[in-house]
């Protein structure tokens, strides 16, 4: 089954959860760094990477002595990727989101498509734990092709956690489809209940169970906990505000290997997850799409 | 001949848009019958991107030889060259304004992008 460790705020803790939680679950457990603008679990985890494979998406070329430059790739492509000016067409692959629809509708087969590559995917161990990461190209716009083979490795027993990207923008959405559970992490600040409600519109929208956790609690103000009373949100984990934590972090120490207390408590939440999951498993999602 | 001006209103006496693929209007002008006629690009002002390509292809469509604007990007550049259109950027002050400059001789034909995509 899997969770997906989401927030609106970036910065709020998705990471140190993830990387917290998967060290704490019982049983198979396989990591998935899908923020690939910028995957930071491996920081922390410290796995050993032992596989890499280039990942790409498909884009137009076009053959010129079969154009007749009829304009129709460029009629067809909403990205404006490949643009017919009566004349060969011109092709902007980094806007391309690779769908195939111009070499489709090209009547004269002047189209072919060939593999551009976006990044890579990296897999490797960290003891019982396949930690599994996505790395996009520096300079690339489009994460989302990279996100959708990325979860094409999730295995298929145990639990997958999915590191997700912030935000509510398509490479959240593209991480969150088809999880079972939402973990939505966020600070007891304006800013953080501000993101956490976008966030939590977000997957309510995509009709998925969730809970929050509420990391550096107490450090803020309440109006989280009011939000998450008044909208009967479950608040699966409060992680306390403590010095000892961002001086573990800033050494690149997780949480539960540096202090003791924290093991128990991420034990206290992994098997909250735990529950959660069988909760999921009896009630199944209804249509949960990609 | 018609050339197009980037344009923040819909008259002569507007200011020219420093912006091309994001301008608001662009105005069509015939230097031989010196009519004039506003085109909206409203729809590219919240494009997430590709909007110099398709203000390029509106302006070639529109059968303008000539665009004058402030600057031009990579991509709008290169689908404008395609097209044939040669580009003036560094055009300002108002429409009639650089129409008068363009006649003038007083706009330098640019021979590619001044700026980065989304500056």
């Amino acid at each position: 089954m899997t969770v997906a460790i989401a927030s609106g705020k970036g910065g709020t803790g998705k990471t140190t959860m993830a990387v917290n939680l998967a060290l704490s679950l019982q049983g198979p457990v396989q990591l998935l760094d899908c923020d690939v603008e910028e995957p930071n679990c491996a920081i922390f985890l410290k796995p050993r990477i032992d596989a890499s494979e280039s990942v790409g998406i498909a884009v137009p070329h076009v053959d010129e002595t079969f154009c007749d430059a009829c304009g129709e790739c460029g009629r067809f492509c909403r990205y404006h990727a490949i643009v017919s000016l009566k004349t060969t067409p011109l092709v902007f692959p980094e806007l391309c989101h690779g769908c195939g629809g111009c070499a489709l509708v090209c009547p004269t087969g002047a189209i072919h498509e060939e593999l551009r590559s976006i990044g890579v995917i990296e897999q490797g161990v960290r003891g019982s734990i396949l930690f599994t990461q996505g790395r996009l190209n520096v300079g690339e716009a489009m994460p989302v092709p990279l996100i959708r083979a990325l979860k094409k490795k999730k295995r298929t027993d145990g639990i997958v956690l999915l590191d997700s990207p912030p935000g509510t923008s398509c490479p959240v959405i593209a991480t969150l489809r088809g999880s079972d559970l939402v973990v939505l992490v966020t600070e007891p600040t304006p800013f953080g209940l501000n993101d956490l409600d976008l966030a939590v519109q977000t997957v309510r929208t995509l009709g998925m169970p969730f809970g929050v956790v509420i990391n550096r609690s107490e450090s803020g103000d309440d109006g989280v906990l009011r939000y998450c009373t008044k909208e009967s949100i479950p608040i699966l984990l409060e992680v306390p505000d403590e010095r000892r934590v961002a001086e573990a972090y800033s050494r690149g120490e997780t949480a539960v290997e540096a202090l003791p207390h924290m093991r128990e408590l991420f034990g206290i939440f992994a098997a909250r997850i735990t529950a959660e999951l069988e909760a999921c498993r009896r009630t199944p999602l209804p249509a949960a799409g990609r | 001949m018609k050339i197009a001006i980037t344009v923040s209103g819909k008259t002569l006496d507007a200011p020219v848009d420093q912006r091309f693929g994001r301008a608001p209007v662009f105005i069509l002008y015939d230097t031989k019958t010196r009519s004039s006629e506003a085109v909206d690009n409203s729809q590219n002002l919240n494009a997430a991107q590709g909007a110099g390509i398709q203000a390029a292809e509106t302006i070639s469509r529109l059968g303008a030889e000539c665009l004058l604007t402030g600057h031009c990007g990579p991509k709008a550049f290169r689908t404008l060259s395609a097209a044939g259109v040669r580009v003036y950027n560094g055009a300002s002050g108002t429409v009639a304004e650089a129409i008068a400059a363009f006649e003038a001789g007083k706009l330098a034909e640019s021979s590619g992008a001044d700026v980065d995509g989304h500056w």
